[in-house]
């Protein structure tokens, strides 16, 4: 029996080289979807397999990798994508967003500020921004090309019509660097500034569609929108519960079936580091004693 | 209180474990061996071979053992450890006019060259349910006959000797076989990566396509010109040899239907054809495969293109189980976040819409 054998962050260093291809390719083009021959990855395709590839390609053996699913580094998937490359790599792995040199995300940007020298690598179901508009690939690529994007803009106008507001509130369409319209990845709309100018270089891999397309650091992305109905961000009113944070993210937690709710950071690296430093919030336990008076 | 939720690494392994100990089931009853899934259960290791594309029992029986029987699943393992293989070329094409026919049949003449060879098949078996294999049972030994030496062309040839159908047209020899695993598929698509695609196509999918080519969306009018069991010669050419170098033998079914005519006031009229192929006896997908192929040729032979089964981008971008299980399956994993930004935005609304129809009647009581 052939018994398997793996590579350095599993892939081999052909398939490698084939990958930084296609993001150098990605790179210089920011917004465009560069199509790459994705491979069969030992996870299911719809679970990271394009995230995991860019992730392996770029992943040196002084990486420090954070992965989070839904902003938190203890949801199952992105457990068991840290224990992939753990255990592929061996690479020194971290839930602190500020450590971390490769941060791969699905569904999150983390809210402490990124900083130069950082990858974050986001996972992406459908890349193209236009396909729930235009079912064909055939057709996309070629209203890309033109920059062909009034259908989008219509749809957004249609939303305002129909619901008074465009009524996209995750993977919620930008446009990077004056020229491709780009999907975010089902990030919230909440998430999309943070796009902007970002010091850290963006990479989005879409494995079962075989495309990767990038953010170089310090690009223009503009979230799209009409003058009078800009882009408003949009969060609840409440502080997070745990921590007190009035500027990140939460989930809704559903506490009892008599409608009782809380309202937690999403982010759970960002709530921990702020009740570590003494935030508390309206649910949380008696602050330490050392903090107490902090 | 809401408490963070920790521990989920412990979670996923003790679901390992469980998942392990399920597989195994009652402890009592003995344990099923990679040789008798290989042996007894060998057309479910063609499929994954097939669908996996990996010509390998072994792997493919071991597949189907982890994956408790679930084939999709199995074909998923196979196609992941296919993907970390190196790739040295592309073999010499397979000649299957000189397979060791293992059985053989064409629906369009009564007799051929070579004669009709039913082999094991369940055709013409009745579905009765067999209480002696319930039992466990040894069956009688076939019956044994001395090999015919004669020769056994296939049947497309024989009708394109007159040119009653289109000739299959010839790759040139130092053309690059593409490769949809390797480059990134676009379209259209050259007919080598259709049949790729449709060869590692999940067999269900081409059968319901199949299906509704025959109930008229995309009918193409076809015969079994002939389907073919048996085992052909590999060969790679090595470069430092400089000649082709036997591998093996593999063991392939092939479909080749006859399609309804087609001409021109410049083109006499002539049959087209439809292609199937696949590792291991697969009757059913390479007939389904053959089908799909042909509607898939709408364009090229200028046919109205008005059924799902003619609609390239339609068929090759859903045919492939492995993708569309995970992205079917990935729904399971959370999606609170994207959630959550539905139901501020449903909330916020809804609440418009209340304030907007309390006013309402306030506006009208005005008035």
């Amino acid at each position: 029996m052939n018994a398997p054998s793996y590579n350095f962050a599993y892939l081999d260093e052909q398939t490698k080289r084939m990958i930084r291809r296609a993001i150098l390719k990605a790179i210089a083009t920011p917004g465009y979807q560069v199509p790459f021959a994705s491979r069969e990855m030992p996870m299911p395709y719809g679970w990271g397999t394009g995230g995991v590839q860019v992730t392996a390609a770029i992943l040196g053996p002084d990486d420090v990798l954070k992965v989070i699913d839904q902003g938190s580094d203890d949801t199952t998937n992105a457990i068991s994508i840290r224990k992939f490359f753990g255990k592929t790599a061996g690479v020194a792995t971290t839930t602190s967003t500020a450590e971390a040199t490769v941060i791969q995300t699905r569904h999150r940007i983390p809210e402490a500020p990124l900083h130069g020298g950082q990858v974050l690598v986001y996972q992406v179901p459908i890349p193209e921004p236009l396909r729930f508009l235009e079912p064909r690939e055939t057709e996309t690529r070629r209203m890309h090309a033109l920059g062909e994007y009034g259908l989008m803009h219509v749809k957004l106008y249609e939303d305002i019509a129909r619901f008074g507001h465009i009524a996209t509130s995750y993977a919620y369409p930008v446009k990077v660097n004056a020229r491709y319209v780009m999907d975010p990845s089902p990030t919230p709309k909440f998430d999309n500034p943070k796009m902007d100018n970002c010091p850290a270089l963006q990479l989005f891999g879409a494995g079962r569609e075989k495309r990767i397309y990038a953010i170089p650091p310090h690009t223009n992305v503009v979230s799209l929108d009409f003058e009078d109905h800009p882009f408003a961000r949009y969060r609840f009113d409440a502080p997070c519960a745990l921590c007190g944070a009035g500027d990140s993210y939460l989930d809704e937690i559903v506490t009892d079936d008599k409608g009782g709710r809380m309202f937690v950071c999403s982010d759970t690296d960002y709530c921990e580091t702020r009740q570590a430093a003494g935030h508390r919030g309206s649910e949380s336990a008696a602050p330490h004693r050392e903090v107490a008076h902090g | 209180m809401y408490v963070a939720v920790k521990g989920g690494e412990r979670a996923i392994e003790n679901a390992h474990r469980l998942l392990a100990h399920e597989r195994r089931g009652d402890r009592d009853v003995p344990e099923v061996s990679i040789a008798q899934i290989s042996e007894q259960l060998s057309l479910g290791v063609d499929r994954v071979m097939a669908e996996g594309s990996l010509y390998d029992r072994e792997l493919a029986a071991l597949a189907i053992k982890q994956s408790r029987g679930d084939l999709i699943e199995a074909i998923f393992l196979v196609r992941a450890f296919r993907a970390t293989l190196p790739r040295f070329g592309a073999t010499e094409p397979v000649d299957t006019g000189e397979m060791q026919v293992r059985r053989r049949i064409s629906s369009t003449f009564k007799d051929i060259p070579g004669g009709q060879i039913l082999g094991p098949t369940f055709d013409y078996t009745h579905r009765l349910l067999d209480p002696q294999l319930a039992e466990g049972f040894a069956p009688e030994g076939p019956m044994v006959g001395d090999a015919s030496g004669a020769a056994t062309p296939r049947v497309t040839d024989i009708l394109g000797r007159d040119g009653l159908i289109e000739p299959s047209p010839q790759g040139r020899a130092d053309a690059i076989v593409g490769d949809l695993t390797r480059e990134p598929l676009d379209f259209p698509a050259e007919r080598d990566l259709r049949l790729q695609n449709l060869a590692r196509a999940d067999e269900g999918f081409l059968l319901a396509l199949g299906y509704s080519t025959q109930r008229g969306y995309g009918r193409n009018h076809p015969f079994a010109g002939e389907i073919r069991f048996g085992e052909v010669e590999v060969e790679f050419m090595a470069e430092d040899a400089g000649f082709a170098v036997p591998l093996g033998s593999i063991t392939l079914t092939e479909c080749q239907m006859v399609n309804q005519f087609k001409g021109s006031a410049t083109e006499a009229p002539c049959f087209t054809r439809g292609y199937g192929l696949a590792f291991g006896q697969s009757e059913r997908k390479t007939m389904s495969m053959a089908l799909v192929d042909r509607s898939l040729r709408a364009r090229e032979l200028g046919e109205e293109l008005i059924a799902p089964a003619q609609d390239e981008e339609f068929v090759m971008s859903h045919s492939d189980n492995v993708q569309a299980t995970g992205f079917v399956e990935h729904l399971k994993l959370p999606h609170y976040v994207d959630f959550q930004s539905e139901l501020g935005l449903l909330r916020k609304l809804r609440k418009e819409f209340a304030d907007a129809t309390a006013a309402a009647p306030m506006r009208e009581a005005a008035e």
